[in-house]
């Protein structure tokens, strides 16, 4: 073994045929031409092939009726490290991002202490970069410590590659201070990507206000804490330039205020999380706390509007809003339970099940548009040749059943429930970092 | 029936059943030894994590007057107050060897998840603003004793109704009874949706008043929090209370009910409390009985009362 394998089989220095890494076979390929079907050869942690009969590789995976697309990529996720370990960690949070198709995600600053100085987001980068299974940026606070009251270190956490800037978990309540904040994110180049609810209309409330949560007697919360949030910073990102983005849109009204502002011209772009397009509030009439989310999940016209709002492109992108809490947490009555539901490794089945996005807008919503919005240049890019091979194989018409979860929570609705659409392997600069079917992907010599 | 946890899809013929059971009940207890065997060697335990009288008086009542043993928890002097956990707490207190726990909480569907957690009966003694079943059951009984029936009455429930577990009971109690029920407060004070249920609903109580036959009248839950709900209780009171002029309207043969604690001067005058139309102190009374119907019904199947 005197040359390293990938030099040989790179170069084809010894034989005829090309040795490459990996070939993903016989897929629906999305490249600039659309989709075709296609081989893929991976070589070097790039795309290196797309065609037929592209030779041999140590590794295949059978792609037949599955959908080869760019690596997913998550504009929300909670992986709760630092300060709360026991929900979950970059490792754990990782390994649940790689099963759900994912290569890249940017880490949510609510952490404690919370991100608001560049070495906390260094912090969390480095630890992705040591775990290897995606890739991870840090946002950054918007407020120090979120509390609301001043900028947290802005410039520094820009110097420390933070693209994203968020309260997520709060709203910045204070109109004159994110009008200070968003002009200053305009400047350095970011995005203010804002958890919209006001916290007056909020704050009392534990679910949707409507039918359910008026016969369970539950306090609600109205769509209006969302839409009256959403249609004032609207406002100010016109007076400031920023980009905004909306985070985890809940109301048909939400949808209505980004699709006018987009026609306006404005820049602003909006997510919205698997779970308000799986469900609706009749899901929380057992007050299963499992479904106890914030924004919460709303009445069917809302996620009807969802759906369509992301088949039709005025919401952006898919983004998971993943937010482990651990069993004994979620374990008391719905009330007193913390916000928040897993969502990495169900993400795309619920995009393709409940959203019904065709393969062009899945991997749209899901890896091209986020790439661009969080700023992964090495991501989100269409499987070409001289492409990082960051890519996802899907099978769109697969049914099956999640028992388990690599997070170490499992506050998951979706886990024994039968979910169309799976991911079958996720591959992160040409090495496999999750495959789900022992049978699909075979080894070779 | 294996736990009694809401009114709300409860069908006609079971509580009926319920109501008959208890009548007989009723009669049990003016006997000189109120008492039945019916029960001897179960164990009952009332889990009231909220502050209770009557609630949890009756409670204990019915079951010992079945024969029942019970056992009881208070969270002020319990290792809840060393941060023991709600599902640790009820865990253990089924393992002492207990066949039906009674809850109270005031978070909505706690009853729901001791009946998941646990593989006893549990009734539902109150959880939020949700339900209070058996406050339902005994209302229905005073008002049948009364009228005979439900069917075709008109009962207006006047007040705090968003606020109110027993109204939402009786809403569909009452209503799968047969009688037509109006919801009768300030709009701050019904739920929102209430389009939604089985009910009509007015701002407007004189104007409801004449045409009802009971006049079920809710505490105002200050307690409850929240915004702003009305300006002032001398507000509330002059609008929404039932004093001695707004009672002389009533029909003839109208009766006045009230699930109690009062707040005399508000929602109820003192005159009117104390007027023989209210059957207030008739609904403590049954409340026994019907109590003992579903512990009963949950926990004696295999006996004969």
């Amino acid at each position: 073994m005197g040359l390293p394998p990938e030099w040989l089989c790179s170069s084809g220095f010894l034989g005829v045929s090309t040795m490459h890494d990996l070939l993903l076979l016989g897929g629906s390929v999305l490249g600039v031409d659309g989709v075709i079907r296609a081989d893929v050869a991976i070589a070097d942690g790039l795309v290196v092939a797309v065609g037929t009969d592209l030779g041999d590789a140590r590794r295949t995976i059978d792609c037949t009726d599955m959908w080869v697309g760019p690596g997913l990529v998550d504009l929300h996720t909670h992986l709760r490290e630092p300060g709360q370990e026991w929900k979950e960690d970059v490792a754990s949070g990782s390994a649940a991002a790689a099963a759900g198709g994912f290569t890249a995600l940017v880490a949510m600053p609510n952490t404690d202490p919370p991100v608001d100085g560049g070495h906390l987001a260094r912090f969390v980068t480095d630890r992705g970069r040591e775990v290897g299974l995606v890739d991870i940026a840090s946002a950054g606070c918007i407020t120090l410590g979120r509390k609301g009251e001043t900028m947290a270190h802005l410039d520094d956490l820009w110097m420390a590659g933070v693209r994203v800037f968020t309260d997520d978990g709060d709203s910045v309540e204070d109109a004159a201070l994110l009008r200070s904040a968003m002009e200053y994110i305009a400047a350095l180049g970011g995005v203010v990507s804002q958890h919209a609810v006001d916290p007056s209309l909020s704050r009392a409330g534990f679910m949707h206000e409507g039918s359910v949560s008026s016969r369970l007697g539950m306090y609600g919360i109205p769509r209006q804490a969302d839409d009256i949030t959403i249609a004032r910073d609207l406002a100010l990102a016109e007076l400031t330039g920023v980009r905004y983005h909306v985070q985890h849109l809940s109301t048909a009204g939400g949808v209505e205020l980004v699709r006018k502002a987009k026609a306006s011209g404005l820049r602003v772009t909006a997510e919205v999380s698997p779970h308000h397009l799986a469900f609706d509030d009749s899901a929380v009439a057992t007050t299963d706390s499992n479904f106890k989310v914030m924004p919460p999940i709303r009445s069917a016209k809302d996620r009807e509007a969802l759906i369509a709002g992301l088949v039709d492109g005025a919401i952006d992108a898919v983004a998971t809003d993943h937010a482990p809490h651990a069993a004994l947490e979620k374990e008391v009555p719905f009330e007193y339970a913390p916000n928040g539901i897993l969502g990495l490794e169900w993400a795309a089945s619920i995009a393709i099940g409940s959203a019904g996005l065709d393969q062009r807008a899945f991997f749209d919503r899901m890896s091209i548009a986020p790439a661009s919005i969080a700023g992964f240049d090495d991501h989100g890019q269409l499987v070409e040749v001289g492409a990082p091979a960051n890519v996802t194989v899907v099978d769109p018409t697969a049914d099956w059943v999640p028992d388990s979860t690599r997070s170490k929570s499992r506050n998951a609705p979706y886990l024994g429930m039968t979910l169309t659409g799976r991911v079958i392997a996720t591959i992160l600069r040409g090495t496999v970092t999750h495959t789900v079917d022992k049978e699909r992907a075979t080894e070779s010599i | 029936m294996k736990h009694f946890l809401t009114t709300e899809g409860l069908d006609r013929e079971t509580m009926e059943d319920l109501l008959n059971e208890a009548d007989g009940f009723a009669e049990v207890l003016t006997r000189p030894i109120p008492k039945v065997p019916a029960l001897r060697g179960k164990t009952v335990a009332t889990m009231f994590f909220e502050p209770s009288t009557r609630t949890r008086m009756s409670f204990d009542k019915a079951a010992k007057a079945l024969s029942a043993d019970t056992v009881s928890f208070s969270p002020g002097v319990s290792a809840l107050s060393k941060g023991e956990s709600l599902k640790d707490t009820v865990l253990t207190i089924r393992a002492m060897g207990v066949d039906l726990m009674i809850v109270r909480h005031k978070a909505t569907g706690v009853a729901w998840r001791l009946a998941e957690w646990l593989d006893i009966p549990i009734v539902n003694g109150g959880d939020g603003a949700h339900q209070h079943p058996t406050q339902a059951l005994l209302d229905c009984q005073t008002i049948r004793q009364r009228f005979g029936t439900l069917d075709g009455l008109h009962i207006a429930i006047v007040g705090d109704i968003k606020h109110s577990r027993v109204a939402r009971s009786n809403v569909f109690a009452m209503t799968t009874l047969g009688a037509d029920v109006t919801l009768v407060g300030p709009p701050t004070l019904l739920p929102v949706d209430v389009e939604s249920w089985p009910v009509k609903t007015s701002a407007d109580l004189d104007a409801v008043i004449p045409t009802v036959d009971v006049a079920y009248l809710l505490r105002v839950q200050t307690e409850r929090g929240g915004a702003s709900v009305f300006p002032s209780f001398a507000e509330y009171a002059q609008r929404y209370g039932l004093d001695g002029a707004r009672m002389s309207r009533l029909k003839p043969e109208a009766v006045i009910l009230h699930p109690g604690p009062m707040n005399r001067g508000v929602e109820i005058s003192h005159d009117v409390a104390d007027s023989p139309r209210a059957l207030i102190l008739e609904q403590v009374s049954n409340g026994v009985a019907t109590r003992m119907a579903v512990l009963f019904r949950l926990l004696g199947g295999e006996h004969d009362a």
